[in-house]
């Protein structure tokens, strides 16, 4: 840190961003300024639809498609790049400027190898020949611990997990040794232990070729890891730039405060009902797997109590959503077998009753897909009154109004209205009325807040605290955010590789002992202490991490 | 590799099944006709006796499937009977007519494939500019104006009026490979222009599909050039509706020129289908349908391994 001069290497003034929608230029960016000096990290946060990812291209002086930089000026090391032919700015990229995308799964070509994307931009820019370049790339990934480094760029992207790509994608950034790297959102797909090993490793490398780097994303505990100064957006406008130890400890606009207060929100504990009461839903010894192949639910058993929550985490394949799909029949379990109070339910969803049917409901992650976009608002949720509830006419219209006052949406305003005019909240809304409406006993939420902005998540645990409260609701809560588990969950299940872990009431999985899992999980979550991430990769040791790192890669 | 060769195994032999569907829908659609064979060949001038002497020389008595089961054993042998009206083997009538018409298809299709990919790569890169533009509407034209109207233009004014190329192909039976160039250039290039449009558009079309994957745009952002975006990142992750529609204009090269031929007076398999379904020599129209059906079935085939080939997933599996 010491070492660092005061060259200024990036000069942003008066940034405006226009986006075309609706055949009119909307500004998106409304004049933003940034600052950065050689070897420093700026974290930009903000929601969805702050502009940080269309500031973070802009760096580069690039402008996806329908988008246009419409005002202000981009200086990188003195020159101009707002005005900078678009042949000119090419070489700029991934020799000097590069780019660590939000999903490395996607932002490799299926089509090559791994280490033949590496060395394009290198070998084309003859800063280095193809065989050089190959070296250095195994030198990289070394460096970011990735395991095998000499054979493991010679795989195809899918033959390689998430976690281990974006490892790739970051040495891939490195390879012409940039002076700017902008990272969006890097470790915003991934689950919380292989996050962990990904921070570790950009701010390793990141420091170590004394990087300048800009850090896009929207969870304030990682930006206070990676950042030396953090930007507060908000609708395409500063909100605050401050010195991270500073913005931390005392952030001075409201907005910035709401962002720090977000995960403060808990609900009490509930506990089990004392008297033996049957549990509504129950499951019991499952075992699952699709099509012939390996075993993906190993003799799964929890009990979920009406009016609680059960929160079932663990990182991706772990089972979570597969034992939803076990408990509402969309995959018949290959043993064992689930019980609806205490009465068995039939294995297919084929062979239940309406009235069995009714009483499971779904809330989906993605409330994008999940919607009909040409089926209006009145009909989504109309459909499950009228099938379940057998309403019609006015009946059904005034039971479609009561639910939308349920979930807070005014019903002159949304009734006739569709899925794509609403936002990512709304949206997530009308799934929660669509599963009300059946008027089920039990719920599963599979991830439902994850593609939310994080106030907009609180807003719907809140609704959903409330709507268990009002009809004594099950929830089973599948998420690999502990953050929402701490908030409104009961009891925990912990998963991995299609077994249970651990499991208990809420208070005791968030104190030791632990399974070691559990531990490993636990302590995977950052925090908003900037030193959080060194004193965890202390205490584990990082020969520790890249031995993680190993066993996770052997998993899959 | 072991999961593909499988997988065309699998294909393989749906596709057998497919032909022997095939088979039999093409013999017994000639058995549903009216009378029978003897009776649509002689016609209504036959007399009794001609027709059951006829019958007997066809073998007509006995039952169908029993005649359908020898036909079928000998179609497998490449002996398709002979010929109700010529008396030759039915094999060796096809046998030349089917090599001109090999010979114009894969003519057309060297041209065709490689210039219509090339192009659909062009519009892509300049697309919605106007290259674009006139490249769409006259693929769009050739592919909207019928085969013979086509080829009446292109005799019109390529051997017509300029009298550069022959109107007729005749393609003699000592003509060397250099003169069946040049005499079958017409037919050919009507058939060029009939399929160019189909893979050029789709080759636009699943280039463009490509561009707002993230991969592309990384490799923007990585500096490349705009060509090499398209060629080395957005094409080999394309070929699989490429190689689809590519191999249904293959399969439409070889059974769907009949009026081509026609109207070049080109000895190919199309011409011999016409006169055959005029002359009711039916040995012929099945020889002919079944071939037909085994293009299409083989070229599918071949397209849908190309799919598989060229998708990475499925060639380095984890």
């Amino acid at each position: 840190m010491t070492e660092r001069n005061n060259n200024i290497l990036l000069k942003i003034r008066g940034l405006r961003i226009e986006a075309y929608a609706d055949e009119n230029w909307v500004e998106i960016v409304h004049g933003v300024n940034l600052t950065l000096r050689r070897g420093e990290v700026m974290g930009l946060i903000g929601e969805s639809g702050a502009g940080k990812s269309t500031i973070g291209l802009a760096a580069m002086g690039f402008a996806r498609d329908g988008c246009r930089i419409s005002g202000g000026t981009v200086e990188f090391d003195g020159m101009e790049l707002t005005t900078t032919p678009q042949s000119d700015l090419r070489i700029l990229r991934g020799a000097r400027i590069a780019y660590v995308a939000q999903s490395a799964a996607a932002s490799f070509n299926p089509a090559h190898r791994i280490i033949d994307q590496h060395t394009e931009a290198p070998v084309q820019y003859r800063i280095q020949k193809r065989m050089a370049a190959q070296e250095d790339a195994m030198t990289l990934y070394e460096k970011l611990r990735l395991p095998n480094p000499k054979e493991i760029g010679f795989r195809y992207p899918h033959q390689v997990s998430g976690g281990q790509l974006q490892r790739a994608m970051t040495a891939m950034a490195m390879a012409c040794r940039p002076d700017l790297i902008i990272f969006d959102e890097p470790t915003t797909a991934l689950d919380v232990t292989t996050q962990i090993e990904v921070l570790a490793a950009i701010r390793d490398i990141v420091n170590e070729y004394n990087t300048a780097a800009i850090y896009i994303t929207h969870d304030l505990a990682v930006v206070a890891q990676m950042a030396d100064r953090i930007k507060v957006l908000l609708k395409g406008e500063e909100v605050e730039t401050a010195a991270t130890e500073q913005m931390l400890a005392s952030p001075q606009k409201d907005y910035t405060k709401s962002l720090w207060a977000v995960r403060s929100f808990e609900r009490p504990q509930k506990e089990r009902p004392v008297n033996s009461e049957t549990p509504v839903i129950s499951v019991q010894n499952v075992d699952a797997s699709y099509t012939s192949g390996a075993k993906v639910l190993d003799d799964v058993s929890f009990d979920v109590f009406a009016g609680m929550t059960v929160a079932v985490v663990g990182e991706s394949g772990s089972g979570k959503s597969t034992t939803a799909r076990c408990i509402t029949g969309l995959l018949p379990p290959s043993r064992g077998q689930v019980l609806f109070r205490g009465q068995p339910l039939p294995p297919r969803y084929q062979d239940r009753s309406k009235d069995q049917l009714r009483q499971t409901q779904m809330i989906y992650q993605m409330a994008d897909t999940a919607l009909n976009p040409k089926v209006r608002i009145s009909e989504i949720i109309g459909r499950p009154a009228q099938f379940y509830g057998g309403l019609k006419g006015a009946a059904l219209k005034n039971r479609v109004d009561e639910l939308l006052d349920l979930i807070e949406l005014d019903p002159a305003r949304f009734y006739n209205r569709f899925p794509p005019e609403l936002s990512g909240g709304q949206k997530q809304r009308v799934g929660i009325a669509r599963a009300l409406a059946a008027e089920p006993s039990f719920i599963i939420c599979d991830e439902v807040t994850s593609a939310l902005d994080q106030l907009v998540a609180e807003g719907i645990l809140k609704l959903l605290d409330r709507l268990q409260n009002e009809f004594n609701l099950a929830y089973m809560f599948i998420t690999h955010d502990l953050a929402t588990v701490k908030a409104i969950a009961d009891e925990v299940v912990v998963m991995r590789n299609g077994k249970v872990v651990e499991q208990g009431a809420k208070h005791e999985m968030f104190q030791p002992p632990h399974h070691p899992y559990t531990d490993l999980l636990l302590s995977s979550v950052p925090e908003m202490d900037p030193n959080w991430l060194t004193t965890v990769l202390e205490e584990r040791g990082v020969d520790n991490l890249g031995e993680a790192a190993t066993a996770s890669s052997a998993q899959q | 590799m072991n999961d593909v060769f499988k997988l065309v195994l699998k294909r393989l032999g749906l596709g057998v099944l497919t032909l022997l569907v095939i088979s039999v829908l093409i013999f017994f659609a000639v058995e549903l006709l009216p009378g029978d064979i003897a009776q649509a060949v002689l016609g209504q001038s036959a007399t009794p006796e001609n027709l059951a002497a006829l019958r007997e020389q066809l073998g007509l008595n006995v039952p169908a499937p029993v005649r359908y089961f020898h036909w079928l054993t000998g179609a497998i042998q490449g002996d398709f009977g002979t010929s109700l009206i010529t008396g030759d083997r039915v094999g060796s009538t096809i046998g030349p007519r089917l090599l001109n018409t090999l010979f114009l298809a894969s003519y057309a299709a060297v041209i065709a494939v490689p210039a219509a990919i090339l192009l659909g790569i062009f519009v892509a890169l300049l697309r919605n500019t106007i290259f674009d533009r006139v490249a769409n509407v006259l693929t769009l034209t050739a592919i909207s104006s019928p085969e013979f109207f086509l080829g009446y233009i292109l005799i019109l004014y390529l051997a017509v009026k300029t009298g550069w190329f022959p109107a007729i192909a005749s393609i003699g039976r000592n003509a060397d490979f250099s003169t069946m160039l040049y005499n079958s250039f017409l037919p050919a290039l009507t058939m060029v222009l009939v399929v160019m449009a189909h893979m050029m558009r789709m080759t636009r079309a699943a280039i463009i599909n490509l561009l707002a994957s993230p991969y592309i745009e990384m490799a923007r952002l990585k500096g490349v050039p705009a060509w090499r975006v398209i060629v080395h990142h957005a094409l080999p992750n394309a070929w699989a509706p490429i190689i689809n529609v590519v191999a249904l204009n293959l399969a439409y090269l070889i059974t769907g020129v009949v009026l081509v031929e026609v109207v070049f007076v080109y000895p190919g398999v199309g011409q011999l289908l016409v006169d055959a379904v005029a002359k009711r020599d039916f040995p012929i129209v099945q020889a002919c349908c079944l071939i037909f059906a085994a293009t299409f079935i083989l070229l599918n085939l071949a397209a849908d391994v190309g799919a598989i080939l060229t998708n990475p997933r499925l060639r380095h599996p984890k």
